[in-house]
């Protein structure tokens, strides 16, 4: 009876709920008042750009008139732009850097914080746990502007680690470190590690809160040590999260930053350190070749949706699995 | 069995102890370097070999930068943003949150697919700033201010946590016959403080701790933020150890480029000090907000 009611079998019974809707939607005008100011940021900030990119389709030259306006004169060139970056040879360069730098930021970066959490949950609710653990968030909350300058400042020829390296005998002459692009990938994995692994720690931590204390009264009554604990119980109960955050990162693979790239780069490392963003930058406005730039950030942002996507499915099938 | 044990549990707990210390060493000695740095004098710094503590205690290097012009500005064009841009957006994002976290709203599925759709896929730079260009931002105040006022986390976070209210908390306000925006304003905000108070610290360090946009949408120097400026110290910094490690520098201009290195220090430690001082206070919500947010992705 009551299904029957509730599906709209005459026409009259639509238009009725259609007035009501409006009725409704007139009395809630204010809160429709309150989504315009983010409405419009949004619809300027974030979509004036996405439908801006049909200029990665055309030869467009910034001449009078607005930018839209400016679409309706400048020639349409079709593929030409994404042709021109997967054959002049920069592409696989740019992928090159761009996925290894991602990569072995992940392999330094993410078990990092899953052992900092580990092991700042052996030590108690303490002082000296608040204590670590604030200071760790700390490279996190800074700009990649002063963390680029502390790093340049440690890094350099009189700087703290070539000293410490030569005091050990490891060495006998400064390492220039940032002008060898061979080192440039493993810079930027341990310089993000070094930024992130404080708060990263985070998430886990609140996972090993929420296990069940009985599982280590379970453990103790076994006699199995501390080592013991932490190894069959708080590692396991991680596990969820350590593969839903590993599934997330994964997607996010093609995000290898700009910053510390742009900031930490100079042209005798440019082999090395240019990823996609910076290649971007690089030839959409510092060359003035816009519809270049727009082409490549157009490819980006593609792969990068595809990426997401699949990546959130697969996350959603694999909770799916685990809760069973 | 159990002094075994007991050993084992003891060997275990040093090497926990000395891995977080390790931690805390890698984590706060870079910053406290460059504090070292920045308190000694310049022309002693000259001879390098200051690791620890400053060898000839000065505050030259700070008094050079109240002296300098640029960095003077700097702080000033970055203050000014952190204060009109972290209380503007709390504005924005609060006025959303409280619409999309009425679940009657007609369309509250499809405006909130809206934003989140832009979580997902952006146009990327270059036509981004096209449109900052098209609406005349580019080399204006403003393009710190307009750009910044939206973040979908942040709306995330606070509407979860005006849906946790009970409903009673707005009944009497309505049954007074208050309009949605009295109850916005009198009754839910003042309860929401906690979470609108995070969320303007985070936009106050992220106005902050910005650059790229003063870097690359402004020239004019009296918009410069500190964060860019430091960008261009740096730059200049990174030129000289090149040629300097090449040997084509004289000793007095290895001179000026090492009191210049101390100026840097000083600079990047004036940027530092306001997070210091600020995120500690984070730490309570943002654990929330972290956990919050990875359930809801």
């Amino acid at each position: 009876m009551e299904a029957s009611l509730e599906k709209p079998s005459s026409p009259a019974i639509t238009a009725s709920r259609r007035t009501g809707k409006w009725k409704k939607m007139k009395q809630q005008k204010i809160l429709y008042l309150m989504v315009l100011p983010a409405f419009l940021c949004t619809l300027i900030f974030a979509y004036g750009p996405m439908f801006g990119l049909y200029m990665a389709f055309t030869n467009y030259s910034p001449g009078g008139g607005s930018f839209f306006g400016s679409f309706f004169h400048s020639e349409f060139v079709g593929t030409q732009w994404f042709r021109y970056f997967f054959e002049n040879g920069d592409f696989y360069k740019i992928m090159r850097n761009t996925l290894a730098q991602s990569l072995l930021s992940l392999l330094i970066g993410f078990p990092a914080p899953i052992l900092l959490a580990l092991l700042i949950n052996e030590v108690g609710g303490g002082l000296f746990k608040r204590f670590v653990q604030t200071v760790s968030y700390l490279p996190h909350f800074i700009s990649w502007v002063i963390a680029a300058n502390i790093i340049v400042t440690l890094l350099s020829s009189q700087g703290a680690i070539n000293e410490l390296l030569m005091a050990l005998h490891l060495i006998d002459k400064p390492i220039q470190f940032l002008q060898n692009g061979h080192a440039f990938w493993g810079i930027i994995a341990v310089s993000n590690t070094w930024k992130d692994m404080g708060f990263n720690a985070i998430i886990y931590l609140a996972a090993i809160a929420g296990i069940n204390p009985e599982l280590y009264e379970a453990a103790r009554v076994d006699g199995a040590s501390r080592w013991r604990q932490m190894w069959n119980v708080t590692l396991p109960s991680l596990k969820p999260t350590i593969v839903i955050l590993s599934i997330l990162a994964v997607g996010n693979v093609l995000n290898a930053g700009f910053d510390q790239q742009y900031l930490l780069q100079n042209t005798t490392v440019l082999d090395y350190s240019d990823v996609i963003d910076t290649y971007t930058y690089r030839y959409g406005l510092q060359n003035g070749m816009f519809s270049y730039g727009a082409a490549v950030g157009l490819f980006k942002s593609v792969i990068a949706f595809i990426l997401v996507v699949a990546v959130n499915a697969w996350s959603r099938k694999v909770n799916q699995q685990s809760l069973y | 069995m159990s002094l075994i044990k007991r050993s084992e549990d003891r060997l275990f707990m040093a090497f926990v102890y000395a891995f977080l210390i390790l931690v805390f060493l890698v984590t706060f000695y870079p910053f406290w370097n460059i504090l070292v740095l920045s308190l000694n004098s310049a022309d002693d710094a000259v001879r390098g070999g200051l690791y620890l503590w400053p060898r000839s205690f000065s505050l030259q290097s700070y008094q050079e930068i109240l002296k300098d012009q640029e960095i003077l500005t700097g702080i000033k064009v970055t203050l000014m943003r952190t204060a009109i841009g972290a209380p503007l957006t709390v504005l924005v994002i609060s006025l959303l949150a409280f619409a999309l976290s009425k679940k009657d709203l007609v369309g509250n599925k499809l405006i909130s697919l809206f934003f989140i759709f832009t979580m997902y896929f952006g146009g990327g730079l270059i036509p981004y700033y096209m449109i900052l260009k098209s609406v005349h931002l580019i080399d204006t105040f403003a393009v710190y201010i307009f750009p910044n006022l939206m973040n979908v986390f942040f709306v995330i976070i606070v509407r979860s946590f005006m849906q946790e209210l009970p409903a009673e908390v707005e009944e009497s306000a309505k049954i007074d016959g208050a309009n949605d925006f009295q109850i916005y304003a009198r009754v839910v905000l003042p309860i929401c403080l906690p979470v609108l108070v995070t969320i303007g610290l985070f936009s106050a360090i992220n106005q902050w701790n910005s650059w790229f946009d003063s870097y690359v949408f402004t020239y004019k120097s009296d918009l410069k933020t500190l964060q860019a400026v430091l960008v261009k110290i740096l730059n200049q910094y990174q030129t000289q150890e090149f040629t300097s490690s090449s040997g084509q520098l004289a000793d007095s201009a290895k001179r000026m480029a090492v009191s210049s290195e101390t100026i840097r220090m000083a600079a990047t430690m004036v940027a530092t000090l306001p997070i210091v001082l600020v995120y500690p206070f984070l730490q309570r919500y943002f654990v929330k907000g972290m956990t919050l947010g990875a359930v809801k992705s």
